[in-house]
């Protein structure tokens, strides 16, 4: 995106052009930073200082423990040892999950755009309406299946749900990627007597990089971000961190810890604001073709 | 088990060898796990909760059909309503103000300003927070008694009140915010890619020939760029019908009910109110409405692709 950036940008302008454009990003960027400012500097400030008002303050106090209790002491529920049982939850959640979807979607892509068969189109028709489903109309059965194969309230059963409908994405993702790829490179392979995995792992894999890059991120994110299916197929310990955060935070009991709060939020945004900071160009990429260029 | 000329596979000419077939099947055999999974788990369940919206189901389902009575109790409910026209205003809303401020984003980050690769990343963060994260922090922010309100007070306006998210007319607002904060820098990386797309030949052409830039961008550059306000209306349109997460964590679908959007309804009338009839036939209202927006979308981006 960056490289094409000397391209285009019509105008030359004013001075006067020239601040107003710069006057308006800035104070935008500054409305975009303030939240997490204010999360940042409240989760660090001591909750007296907090009931003080200044929101937007520097604490006067600088103080960890509010992440010291966050993570190992806060109660959720009847359990006070923080929100990192809870994390590594979201961590046995979200690897697996986004490894077999990614895995199925690249093989998923290969098929449908260098061996199609008739009907093709169709079958990668719905698995791409199936990302666009509402999964409140998938949430009572997945319930009951979940239930009866004794998968509910597991990290497994989370796992398992998140590959169903990560899968939509995942191949979507492929097929446009594999689309571009030389189908002539494909067949001469193949006269040369090559296997569909031997194609795959030898040709297709090496070149797949960037589009894996994608998809593990996206998948990372939604999953790890994931609130429905967290909310309703596991509670208690195998919650994972968001539901945990969510309890954590609207729990109507005792006293608000208010810094307390900010730093667990804190805590649960930051393997996903780690990725997008590390690989912030991929990151868009991929979101955007999650826009979908069927 | 034929092949497509198309397709870069030898079709077996004899095939007699077991090998040989296993050959030619094994790209269905590989496609097939996942194939089998989004039949049974997205359409399968699809027609199971259509059905439980036939049955009398409460707290347990029920698998016996007696009609279209729950879609008449969904439709009776105050809450609803409410539901309903909550998702009206945060649907337009978001999706509007996204629109537009992605667009002007868009527009004043293309003029060659410096420091841009700064200020994107600036504008997309938000996308990169759960839902859960984002109301949490804009739960605090918004709160009356502690956040900007008292902050702004605590300045010496002493008069200034803001309290949205415990009015019941305007908590539904809160979360127009809360959204647009999010979703808005993702709207304008979609049309910067767009911007970047467009032929600058034309528009030098257009200011040789004397037009201003605000008249390029009006009648050149924007209408080049209507297949990203389609896209970007139907990726905003899709996540506001299912927009739940945020709803829980800034407001709880409150105060009151002020706040209900359908996915809200629908979870609670299934697993907390115990009705799961009514909750499945709001569901299946739910599908209905994001496919009249999806289905003709990815309909005619499939056809296209074909020619």
């Amino acid at each position: 995106m960056s490289a094409a950036a000397a391209t285009s940008g019509p105008v030359g302008g004013s001075i006067v052009t020239r601040v107003v454009i710069y006057g308006l990003l800035i104070v935008f960027a500054i409305l975009y930073l303030l939240p997490l400012f204010v999360m940042i500097v409240t989760s660090l400030k001591p909750l007296d200082e907090i009931r003080g008002g200044n929101m937007l303050g520097l604490p006067e106090t600088l103080t960890f423990e509010p992440w010291v209790q966050a993570w190992g002491k806060t109660c959720i529920g009847q359990v006070c040892e923080g929100i990192h049982g809870y994390f590594w939850n979201s961590i046995k959640m979200v690897v697996p999950a986004v490894a077999i979807s990614t895995v199925l979607g690249a093989l998923n892509g290969y098929v449908l755009t260098k061996w199609r068969f008739p009907g093709h189109k169709v079958v990668f028709g719905l698995m791409l309406f199936a990302c666009f489903i509402p999964f409140q109309t998938v949430l009572i059965p997945m319930a009951t299946i979940l239930g009866q194969i004794g998968l509910s309230n597991s990290t497994t059963g989370l796992v398992f749900v998140h590959v169903v409908y990560g899968l939509g994405f995942t191949t979507l993702f492929f097929r446009n990627y594999y689309e571009a790829f030389p189908t002539e490179l494909i067949r001469a392979a193949q006269i040369d007597g090559a296997s569909f995995f031997q194609i795959f792992r030898r040709i297709l894999l090496p070149s797949s990089g960037p589009i894996i890059v994608v998809t593990v991120i996206y998948q990372f994110t939604n999953i790890w971000n994931d609130f429905l299916f967290g909310v309703t197929f596991a509670y208690g310990d195998s919650a994972p961190m968001t539901v945990a955060l969510n309890n954590l935070v609207s729990s109507s009991t005792g006293v608000k810890e208010y810094n307390v709060h900010m730093a667990a939020a804190m805590i649960a945004a930051l393997p996903t604001l780690l990725v997008y900071v590390l690989a912030g160009r991929y990151f868009v990429r991929g979101l955007m073709a999650g826009a979908v260029k069927g | 088990m034929t092949v497509t000329t198309t397709a870069p596979i030898a079709t077996p000419e004899r095939a007699g060898s077991r090998a040989e077939w296993l050959q030619a099947a094994l790209p269905k055999l590989v496609l097939a796990p996942s194939f089998a999974g989004i039949l049974i788990f997205v359409y399968g369940f699809i027609l199971f909760t259509f059905y439980l919206s036939l049955t009398p189901s409460r707290f347990m389902p029920v698998y016996e059909a007696t009609g279209f009575d729950a879609y008449g109790r969904l439709f009776n409910q105050p809450n609803w309503w409410v539901a309903l026209t909550n998702l009206g205003i945060f649907g337009s809303l978001y999706i509007l103000i996204c629109i537009a401020l992605g667009l002007l984003l868009a527009i004043l980050i293309d003029q060659k300003v410096r420091g841009e690769g700064i200020l994107r990343p600036i504008y997309l963060y938000p996308m990169a927070l759960s839902f859960i994260v984002t109301g949490t922090a804009w739960k605090w922010f918004l709160n009356p008694g502690l956040g900007l309100e008292k902050t702004i007070n605590a300045w010496g306006w002493t008069s200034f009140k803001f309290g949205w998210l415990v009015d019941n007319d305007m908590a539904i607002y809160t979360v127009v915010i809360a959204g647009v904060w999010q979703a808005s820098g993702f709207v304008m990386a979609m049309f910067l890619a767009g911007l970047r797309g467009v032929d600058g030949e034309i528009l030098k052409a257009a200011q040789i020939d004397g037009a201003s830039t605000v008249n390029v961008y009006r009648r050149i550059v924007i209408p080049i760029l209507r297949p990203v306000f389609l896209s970007a209306f139907i990726v905003l349109a899709h996540m506001a019908i299912k927009s739940y997460d945020l709803v829980i964590a800034l407001t709880g679908g409150g105060p009151g009910n002020a706040t209900e959007l359908p996915s809200t309804f629908m979870y609670s009338y299934t697993f907390t109110r115990k009705q799961m009839a009514v909750g499945s036939a709001s569901a299946i209202i739910m599908l209905m409405t994001i496919s009249a927006v999806i289905v003709p979308y990815l309909y005619s981006e499939l056809r296209e692709k074909s020619r």
